[in-house]
Formats: C-alpha cells, sequence, structure tokens
C-alpha cells in the first residue's frame, strides 16, 4: 500500500474537502493505484538535475510596481453568494 | 449551400463580398445547432438573442466600412475562458451561475475583431479528463458516431465544429486538451507555444501547463485565429512580448529542406494497428512534399505520465484553492461555521475527479512527500525538456500519434483511471516542455473514426507546424469530408 486511508483523511482535511465513507474507499484504491505507477520516477537517476517550474523560455517578467485602475467593488461582489455592499460576508469564523 | 457548413476563411469572404449577412450565417447555425444538438450535446450555454444581436451589430460595423478580422463570425469558446456576457461554469457545478465580471482577453479580443459568440461549450470539469464525461451538464458525442467520445477536456469545443455548430471554438490545452479531442473529431486543433496566448481570464487549471488554442474545420482558419489570439499581455506575466508573425503566410506548398522526425518512443506497444497506419501514411505524405523523414528518440516519453499527474495535480490542489464559498460559485447554504462551510461547499461544489486530483495533488505538496514527488517530478520535467532539444537540433518538427486509438464508446473507460491516463501519453510532453503542438486530421479507421496526426515543433515556431499542417491538408484528402448527421 502506498498510501492509506488514514492519510487520505488527512489530505482532504488539509485540502477542505469531506468525504462519505463509500468515497473515502473508492478513492483511495484510486490513489494508491496511481501512486504505485508514479514510483516509476524512482528509476530515473536525477543527481544534479534541476527542477522545472515553469513552461516559460523567456525569464522573469518584471513591471513597474504601480497603482492601476482594478475591478470595482461593485463588480467584485457581483457574484458573491453573500455581500453586504462592502464586503463578502461569511459564517462565524470563532465558536 | 448551407452556410453553416462553410469555414472561417469562407464565410469571411462570403461576407466581404456582400454574398451573405452575418445574421444570415448565425440564423443557419443557430438552425443548425437546432436539428442536431439534441443528439450532440455541445453546448453548455447557447445565447441566441445575444448572437444575433452581435450579427446585427456586424453587419452595421461592416456597411460603416469598420469590419474587424472576424467580423460577424460565429464562433464559441470552451466554457473555461471568462465571458462578462455569460454564466462560465467550467463544466462544474461549484461555478454552475458564475457570471464574471470581465471578459478573457481572448475573447476580447474576438469581441474587438467583430466575431459573434454563440456560446459556450462542454468539458470535463476544471478541464480534467481526456473524454469530457467529467462535465457536470451532460457528456457531448462524437457527431462521426453519436454514443462515443469525443475526446476531451475541450469535448465540446471539438464536437462542435465537426458537426458544424459553430465556423470555429476555441480550447484550451493542458495536456492534450484541445490536440486529443481535434484527433478524435477530425479537426485541426493547435496548442501553441506557452506564453504565445495570454491566459488571463482563462479559470487556472495547471498555471505552468495550461494553454489557449484555436480549434478549426482547416489549417487556414487555424492559422487565422493564431493571427488574433496571440500577443503579449500585461494581465498575464507569463505572456511573450515576441512580435506576432502573419501565420497565413506560413501556408506554403512544399516541404523541400524540412526535416521532419519520427519518435521511436510514441510507436511503442498500445498503439492501434489503425492509427498507426493512418499516422505512418501521413508521414509518407509529408516526404512526398518534399520532406526528409529522421527517427529521432525522446527516451523519457514512459515517464511523462507520472510527472504530468504529480504536477499537473499538485498546481490544480493550489489554483482551485479558491472555490470556498466566499467570493462567487456555490455555498453550502447550510453551513454555520467557516470552516464548515469551506468543507460543505467545496464537497458538493466539486466532483469526483476533481477532488481526486485535489487530494493527489494536496499530498504530493504535503510534508514529507513534496521531495519524494512533487520535486522529483519536477526533475524528471527537466529531462523531458532535454529530449526535445536534443530532437530539435536534428529535426524541424515532430510527427506522431495524438492519441493511441481513436474514439471509444462513452463509459468505456470509466472505471479505470490509469487507463484513461495513459491514453495521454502521446500529448503531455508538449505540455510539459512548453513547445506548440498541433493535431491535423490525417484520415479514418476502417470503420469510419478520424485519425490526427501530431505535430511538435520547438518553442515559438508554430509556423512550421502550420505549414507542415497544410501540406498534409493537401494531401490527405480528407478535408471536407463530415459527419452524417442529418
Amino acid at each position: 500500500m502506498k498510501i492509506t486511508r488514514e492519510e487520505v483523511e488527512h489530505v482532504a482535511r488539509l485540502a477542505r474537502l469531506e468525504l462519505r465513507p463509500e468515497e473515502m474507499d473508492r478513492i483511495t484504491g484510486q490513489l494508491d493505484t496511481l501512486l504505485s505507477y508514479v514510483a516509476k520516477l524512482e528509476e530515473v537517476d536525477t543527481t544534479g538535475v534541476a527542477v522545472t517550474t515553469h513552461s516559460g523560455v523567456e525569464g522573469n517578467a518584471f513591471r513597474e510596481d504601480k497603482v492601476t485602475p482594478s475591478l470595482p467593488r461593485e463588480s467584485a461582489l457581483k457574484g458573491a453568494p453573500r455581500q453586504n455592499g462592502e464586503s463578502f460576508v461569511v459564517p462565524r469564523i470563532l465558536s | 449551400m448551407d452556410l453553416f457548413t462553410l469555414t472561417l476563411g469562407e464565410a469571411k469572404a462570403k461576407l466581404d463580398q456582400g454574398e451573405c449577412t452575418s445574421v444570415q450565417l448565425t440564423e443557419s447555425l443557430l438552425a443548425r445547432i437546432e436539428a442536431v444538438e439534441g443528439r450532440i450535446n455541445s453546448f453548455i450555454t447557447l445565447d441566441r438573442e445575444q448572437a444575433l444581436r452581435q450579427a446585427e451589430q456586424a453587419d452595421r460595423e461592416r456597411r460603416q466600412g469598420r469590419a474587424g478580422k472576424l467580423c460577424g463570425l460565429p464562433l464559441a469558446s470552451k466554457d473555461v475562458l471568462c465571458t462578462s456576457s455569460m454564466p462560465t461554469t467550467c463544466g462544474s457545478r461549484i461555478l454552475e451561475h458564475f457570471v464574471p465580471p470581465y471578459d478573457a482577453t481572448v475573447i476580447e479580443k474576438l469581441r474587438r475583431e467583430g466575431a459573434v459568440l454563440l456560446g459556450k461549450l462542454a468539458m470535463d470539469e476544471f478541464a480534467m479528463g481526456s473524454t469530457s464525461e467529467n462535465c457536470a451538464f451532460g457528456t457531448p458525442h462524437n457527431p462521426w458516431r453519436p454514443g462515443y467520445v469525443t475526446g476531451g477536456s475541450s469535448g465540446g469545443s471539438a464536437s462542435a465544429v465537426a458537426a458544424d455548430q459553430c465556423l470555429a471554438s476555441l480550447g484550451s490545452d493542458t495536456g492534450g486538451s484541445i490536440r486529443q479531442p481535434a484527433s478524435l473529431c477530425g479537426i485541426v486543433g493547435m496548442k501553441p507555444t506557452y506564453g504565445r496566448v495570454s491566459r488571463y481570464g482563462l479559470v487556472a487549471f495547471a498555471s505552468s501547463l495550461d494553454q489557449v488554442g484555436p480549434m478549426t474545420k482547416d489549417v487556414r482558419d487555424c492559422a487565422l485565429l493564431m493571427n488574433v489570439l496571440s500577443g503579449h499581455d500585461p494581465r498575464d506575466a507569463t505572456s511573450s512580448a515576441r512580435p506576432v508573425p502573419d501565420y497565413t503566410s506560413a501556408l506554403r506548398d512544399g516541404l523541400k529542406g524540412v526535416r521532419v522526425g519520427v519518435p521511436v518512443e510514441y510507436f511503442g506497444a498500445g498503439l492501434d494497428p489503425e492509427v498507426e497506419r493512418v499516422v505512418r501514411n501521413a508521414i509518407s505524405m509529408l516526404a512526398d512534399a518534399g520532406a526528409e523523414i529522421i527517427e529521432v528518440s525522446l527516451p523519457h516519453t514512459e515517464y511523462c505520465v507520472a510527472v504530468y499527474y504529480l504536477i499537473a495535480p499538485a498546481e490544480a490542489s493550489s489554483n482551485l484553492a479558491r472555490y470556498d464559498g466566499v467570493r462567487y460559485g456555490y455555498r453550502a447554504p447550510q453551513a454555520d461555521s467557516l470552516l464548515d462551510m469551506y468543507r460543505q461547499s467545496r464537497s458538493e461544489g466539486f466532483g469526483d475527479e476533481v477532488k481526486k486530483r485535489i487530494l493527489i495533488g494536496t499530498y504530493a505538496l504535503s510534508a514529507g512527500y513534496y521531495d519524494a514527488y512533487y520535486k522529483k517530478a519536477s526533475r524528471v520535467r527537466t529531462l523531458i525538456r532535454e529530449d526535445f532539444r536534443a530532437a530539435f537540433a536534428a529535426c524541424d518538427l515532430i510527427a506522431s500519434p495524438v492519441c493511441p486509438t481513436p474514439a471509444w464508446p462513452i463509459g468505456e473507460k470509466g472505471d479505470d483511471p490509469l487507463a484513461l491516463y495513459l491514453s495521454d501519453i502521446l500529448t503531455i510532453s508538449a505540455n510539459l516542455a512548453g513547445i506548440p503542438g498541433m493535431s491535423v486530421p490525417a484520415g479514418f479507421s476502417g470503420d469510419g473514426l478520424p485519425i490526427g496526426l501530431q505535430l511538435q515543433a520547438a518553442h515559438f515556431n508554430e509556423e512550421i507546424l502550420l505549414r507542415a499542417a497544410w501540406n498534409l491538408e493537401g494531401r490527405a484528402g480528407v478535408k471536407g469530408r463530415r459527419p452524417e448527421l442529418v
């Protein structure tokens, strides 16, 4: 086993997901299959090989640190499930 | 003649010569959609009234001599690109009623050139999938054989073009999501070089891999759309400032002096013999056009699926953290604490495949596993890029199959996710390397399913792809062949 049910439960907590028991069984099985498959990367000798984290070939892009017009508040709030005209409204944070 | 069968280039010529109006063209396409949509299911959102208003506006602009490059031409977009005029669902319940506050840069460019936007097309949820079966709003069907998959994740974008429901469409490609459905549906699809086209307003899946591109009826249309879509965008820092060539000038007869590499690793076990026959035949047509065919090697090909299914979910797990029920999208109504609201909104809003990929990505990035999984994959990614660099020292483009098989029945691979992931093996490496790739129709299987040829080139070398594709199109004899749907 590459991954246990307890580990999947832990990762689900980190990812803010709740899985039903039957979902948990199925997904644990599928993750285990996938992780067993990706273990083939261990065959590759990567000593001294740099990591690639982006696909660009042109290096970093710099710009002036200048304030420019951005989304008006009204538009930013328009799609919110709950808002009060000024802010997003969420349930209580402290119990 | 039915106007809906026209290519973008042909329709533009008709409009320019006054042989039809945009309203007539748009009405023809809307009638076509009405006739075939019940069997194909390409659209998530279709807006007839808006489309006709845009067509009227386009006709006015044309009369006033203000016609843009796409003036009055009806297109549609994968539902992954933000449109301020209609919902953008990404094929997900979590964004079911989301209307973005702005247009994606590529949508803005289409509008600026006068295009008519018919609607938004079906896709795997958040572009995660290879069949479009993960769409929360219904699975699109392959126009060549309803009941078979379109491919994915830009499945609706492919089926809509193949079924003549729009003149051309936009798709996005993170691991083959433009090229693979283009191949399975018998149309042209291009994934441009990373950075060639702005990603602003493209709902993010894996930011180091995602790229927007055109899906069209022929190679000329692909070049026409690339002219409009490409270019620097200050709102996407990864977009390139390189000048945009006129891609249509790449469409020249003959391939004399062009070296076409054929990677041995792309013709291995699991390749359907029909696909191999059509692809080998297409490569010989490139030779007939004057190209020199050489064998090349991409030795790390067998690792690209493993690399991709760590890196893409890792990036996705971070990108999809924004769907928390606070600023937009679905919020679970009954949650009474913030944490419960996050958990319930995400758990009820996301589908299975998306949850699974978030979990893989979170795991690969989590303490104790980061080095073994994410970092290891990022190092092997470097070796995959190096493979291409070495290959392109010896050849100008690489020709291969797109997908190991033609389209398959809907539901067939549902229980075996790994088998489905492995079907991406031939398209994934272009995204990992950031190079351009395209699928161009090459022929048909014995029982009538389309098969494409994949062409890949070095960064920013889209022109050589278009030139080779143009020469193949002229010889393959499949252009204009269309599915019988009525």
